[in-house]
Parts: C-alpha cells; structure tokens; sequence
C-alpha cells in the first residue's frame, strides 16, 4: 500500500493508516447495518405508504425553501463578514455560527418564544393575523435557523481566499458596486456559495429538533421525514428502516454534488 | 488640463504632491517600499488618504482638506489600475473581460463586443477573443488586460510594473505595445525597470520613504541624477559635496550624504556602511568636468561611469586624477566584466585583471577616475514635485 507506484513519499506512521481505517468502520459500520435490516421484499411498499410520501414531499419542499432562505440571508451575511469593517464584527460572526452547537432542541424552544403566540413578536404577528407556530411555515423557519450557519460559513471562506483584487480591477473599470457583486464578485464565489447551499439543503432535510419543537408533529404540515421515521420506529420498525435508508441516499447523493464540484475549473483559474 | 493629487499618510510616513499634464506618461521608480503603488491606490480610490487632495480637470477625485470632506468612488473616478497580475475575471472569456468596462458605463452587449474587438485588435490578439483567461500565457493574458484598461477609456492609466510578472520574452512585445498605446495618453507606470521609463515615459519621478526625492525628464534624470537610486539605475557612480572655485567638489564623504543634501531627504544617511572615504590623496575633493550653472559654494554632485573607474592596490599619484581608498564588498559579473562594488562605488574591471590583483571582498584597494570622466554640477535643481 505504502510503495504504490508512482505515489511518492506521503510521510505517514503506519499506525495512523490503522486508527484511520477504525474510524472509517466506525462511520460506515451502521449503515452497513442498516442496509443489512432493510426488509427489502417490502422495501417498495414500505416508503411509497401515503404517510411516507406525504413526508418525503413536506421534506424536500421545506428543505428547498429553507436552502433559498439561507441564500438570501446568508448571501449577504457571508458578504459582510468577509468583506466589511464595523465594530462587533467578531461578536456577530461568534453568534452566526452559535446553531451550529446549539442543541436544536433549544433552538426550538428559542424560535417558539421569538414567533409562538406567547413569543416577542407573537402578538405583533397574530394582530397581522399571521400564525406561524406549527405550521409549515414555522418548519422553514426551523431548517433555515439550523442551516444558516453553514451557508454562511461556507461562503465567507471563498470570499476570503479569493480576494478583493478583481472587485478593486472592476471598480476601477468602472462598475459600481452591486455590478461588480453581480458580475465579479458571485461569479467568482460561486463552487464556495453552491457547497454551501448543498450542505445547508441537507442540514434542512435532517433537522428534527428544532423543528419538533417549534413546528409540531402534523402529518402533510410539520411532519418531515426525520419525524415520520422517529414516528414509524414505534409502531413499524420495518418502515422506520426504509425510510431511514432513504434518507441515507438522498445524502449520499446531496455529499456526492458537492464533493463533485463542477466549477472546480473556475477555482483553479483563480488560483493562477 | 492637468491631473493634481497631494496626499499625506502619517502612519507610513507617505508625503507626495505630483501633477500629470494630458497626454504626459509619468514613470515613478524607487525601492521596495518606496509607496510607488501606495500612490496608484491612492488616485485609484482604492486607498484613503490622512489629508490631501487629487483632482482630474473640474472633477474632485477626493478633498479631505476641506469640510465636509470628498471622496469620489473608485468606479467614478475614470481611473484605470492595469496591475503587475491581469487579474482578467475568470469566468469571462478575452472578449467580455474587454468589454467588463464599456458594459459597465451602460453600453449595449452587441457595442460592447464590437468595442473589445477593436481593442484586442489594437493589441495584435483579435483570434484570441473566445479564450477563457486560463487558456492564455502569461503574455498573452497582460495584453488582455490592456485592452480591458483601454476599452474603459481612461482619463488617467495607472501601470503597477506590468512587465514585471512576465518572462523574459513577452516583457519586449508588451513594453512595446505599451509605448504605442500610451502615447499622447496620460498615465502613470511604477517600475523597477530603467528601460521602461527611458521608453515609455516623458518624465520621471524618483520615490523614496514616501516622497518624491527626484523629478525631472527623463533624460535629464539619467544624465544628471541627483539620488543614488537615480545614479543605480544610470549605472553611474554618484559622489555629492560642495562646489568649489577650482573646478572640484569638496567635503565629499567627510559626514556622507547629510552635508550634500539641503532638503535632508535626498537618500541622507541611508547607507552608513561601506560609505566611500575620499583618498589620502585628493583629501576630501573630487576634481572633475565642472558645469557652467555650478558656483562656488554650492552643493554639487560628481558622476562618473564604472567603466571609467580603474583598481589599484597602490595609490595613484599625479593630477588630474581621484583617488579613493575603498574596501571591496562585493564583486559580481557585469556584462562579460566583472563589477567591483565598494559600498556605494562601482567599478567595472576585466576578469582577469581582477584575477591579476586577487580582488576579493574585504581588501582594501584604490579606485582611481581621471578627472575628466567626471562630471560636476549643482544638486538643487529644484524638484518641480516633492
């Protein structure tokens, strides 16, 4: 393994290989399992069951709207972070990243006394006559609070290794600020703003905490795929299993886009 | 019709006050450091100055003298940055990076492709339009982005060493690219390089710590540089003093170049090792060609060629001739000769006369320079720009 042809010297403890390999075991292991318990005569049946499609198309469509929210918001959060100056801004980028270890339950619990009924904006909502808490709307909110952190994160990391100098070459040239975000800045970002949307729209399709919390359990309106499975893991076993598997696949597929990276190219001119 | 910008940056120690008239290309060299590019971000908009003021025609690029202060965005400046990089925007193709200025001042796609054409014409490329910039060499990319400067129409060209990132081969095409396009066009190019401003600029300006130390046409620079940065980059040996009545220069080393220089500023003091001492023999006088404008009493500056400069191990005597005692600090070869170099004195000897005397660094020897290969004139020539 070590004198593969035409590998050259990787400087690497043979025990290092070994404690790698444990932990690779270690990740792949259960859903090796998994895959094991499937009852797969009945695979078909189990996850084309109503309650089961109800929940994979509430999922997929939530996670879509939450993964457009975050870029909305995120875009220009990651834009400020990486590229303003003000006071607080180490503070505001501590608290962007606070959902990412935040128990998502608390998250919840911190959304339903922002936009419950009985919460800081709650009746300043419910005089408008919008209710949000478990309703759909309250599940984007959920997934969007979750995932935001990791759009942001993921795109004010491009932004910085890519620089400022094209933006000061198009302003020179004389493109005024929103046309050099549109046709230099985006463009140029856009591997870093495309992974981000992807790990954001699968962190949308896990989350089960806050939304649990925050947005209920109602079949067709809040019950997403995490919770329809955590549902079925009391009552059928075998569904929970399949739909556990499915979700297996969808994020398997979600890591193998964004690992693919179609724009590499763009990222390796820039780094002429 | 002129270009005027004075800025200060305290913390740097930056001071420059400099006007570019229309259709004058200006060359700024000087050390790393020196603030060269400073300067361009500065005009560019790129960088705010302390205080100062910059302004092209009747347009205000900044006033932070007055109140309320100005500050003109670089977009609206009519400023373009061509960089020592093309910085071509990766994602466009040859002929959308050209035409990223004109589409930017609101000129159709179809006007702007015609436009870009035209100017990747104008720098010899047109078949190269399609390319993506990753596709191009090196050379090739900085043509590009001359296009892409000049299709923004500029009122004012600011050029941070554009030959310096390419190889030896392109530098020549682009120099001479340059040379055409920048005629009759106002402009501003950093460089490092002597030929560069002996090719494409009007007048120079020598920059060091922040200001602007020497000014003047350029061929009046080479010939008479009155900083040790302009006589490096002539290749000539530069000694100041004080004029005296017999065609000589004196005081020449005794206390550096704090004595020769009335502005404090000229290059004073900052190389206080291997400084020459004059030679037992010429005392402190330097004996050369005095010009007619030096009068008695006057700060003045003696040049001298390398070449004109012989090594001794003995000291010379008899007049008309210097002779300095030197240490030797480096040698290095020098157009098939080999370069002597003594603190801030050159002379350029054959190699094997440098075999011959067993040159080598530490060992004393004497420079000896007849005192008709050396020029004398006054120093303050009175910089048009500080």
């Amino acid at each position: 393994m070590r004198a593969r042809a035409g590998g050259g010297y990787d400087g690497i403890p043979a025990w290092i290989y070994a404690i790698a390999a444990i932990g690779a075991v270690f990740v792949l292991l259960p859903l090796a399992a998994m895959v094991v318990r499937v009852d797969w005569p009945n695979f078909l049946t189990l996850v084309t069951s109503e309650s089961s499609l109800t929940a994979l198309g509430l999922s997929l469509r939530t996670s879509a709207a939450s993964t457009t929210a975050c870029i909305l918001l995120g875009v220009p959060m990651a834009l400020v972070l990486a590229r303003g100056t003000f006071p607080g801004q180490r503070l505001l980028r501590s608290f962007v990243l606070l959902p990412l270890v935040l128990p998502p339950v608390v998250g919840g619990i911190a959304l339903l006394y922002t936009f419950g009924r009985q919460g800081l904006l709650g009746h300043t909502l419910q005089v408008a006559g919008i209710q949000i808490a478990f309703s759909t709307t309250a599940v984007v909110l959920a997934q969007t609070f979750v995932a935001l952190p990791f759009l942001v994160l993921s795109l004010e990391g491009s932004l910085r290794s890519a620089g400022q100098r094209y933006e000061a070459v198009a302003a020179t040239l004389g493109a005024r600020p929103t046309t050099v975000l549109r046709r230099v800045t985006l463009p140029l970002v856009l591997p870093g703003l495309a992974s981000g949307a992807v790990l954001s729209f699968a962190r949308s399709l896990g989350e089960f905490g806050a939304t649990l919390t925050f947005a209920g359990s109602l079949q067709g309106v809040t019950r997403t795929l995490p919770l329809e499975i955590y549902l079925q893991r009391e009552t059928d076993p075998d569904a929970a299993v399949a739909l556990s598997l499915v979700l297996v696949a969808i994020a398997v597929l979600v890591v193998g886009l964004s690992y693919r990276r179609p724009l590499a190219a763009l990222v390796e001119t820039r780094t002429r | 019709m002129t270009f005027q910008v004075e800025a200060d940056i305290a913390a740097r120690g930056f001071s420059v006050s400099l006007q570019v008239a229309a259709g004058e290309t200006v060359a700024i060299l000087g050390p790393n450091g020196a603030g060269k590019s400073t300067l361009l971000a500065i005009i560019a908009g790129l960088l705010r100055p302390d205080s100062g003021a910059a302004q092209m025609n009747d347009k205000v690029f900044f006033d932070l003298n007055g109140s309320p202060e100005i500050w003109t965005q670089p977009h609206e400046r009519g400023t373009v940055l061509l960089a020592q990089e093309p910085l071509l925007f990766p994602h466009l193709s040859s002929l959308d990076n050209v035409g990223f200025g004109p589409r930017s001042a609101g000129m159709s796609r179809r006007e702007a492709h015609g436009l870009a054409l035209h100017w990747l014409t104008e720098v010899d490329i047109p078949e190269l339009a399609d390319r993506r910039p990753a596709q191009l060499s090196g050379g090739q990319a900085q043509r590009v982005a001359v296009a892409r400067a000049l299709a923004a129409s500029p009122d004012l060209l600011l050029l941070d060493e554009p030959m310096a990132a390419l190889d030896i081969d392109s530098a020549p095409l682009l120099r001479r690219l340059l040379k055409r396009v920048l005629r009759d066009r106002r402009a501003i190019i950093v460089t490092h390089d002597i030929l560069d401003a002996l090719m494409l600029a009007d007048r120079i300006l020598v920059m060091d710590q922040g200001r602007i130390i020497e000014a003047g046409p350029t061929r009046e620079v080479l010939e008479r540089p009155r900083s040790n940065f302009a006589a490096g980059l002539a290749g000539l040996n530069l000694l100041t003093g004080v004029v005296t009545g017999d065609g000589a220069l004196s005081g020449v080393g005794r206390s550096g170049g704090a004595v020769s220089d009335p502005a404090g500023s000229r290059g004073a003091g900052r190389d206080p090792d291997g400084r020459r001492r004059a030679g037992d023999e010429g005392g402190d006088r330097v004996f050369g060609q005095l010009d007619a404008s030096a009068l008695p009493g006057q700060q003045g500056i003696a040049v001298f060629l390398p070449s004109a400069v012989s090594v001794f191990m003995e000291p010379a005597h008899g007049s008309p001739r210097n002779s300095f005692r030197v240490t030797i600090t480096d040698l290095e070869p020098h157009g098939g000769q080999i370069r002597i170099r003594a603190g801030e004195l050159s002379a350029d000897v054959s190699a094997s006369a440098a075999a011959d005397l067993g040159l080598e660094p530490g060992i004393e020897v004497y420079f000896v320079v007849k005192a008709a290969a050396v020029a004398i004139y006054p120093a303050d020539a009175g910089p048009r720009d500080r």
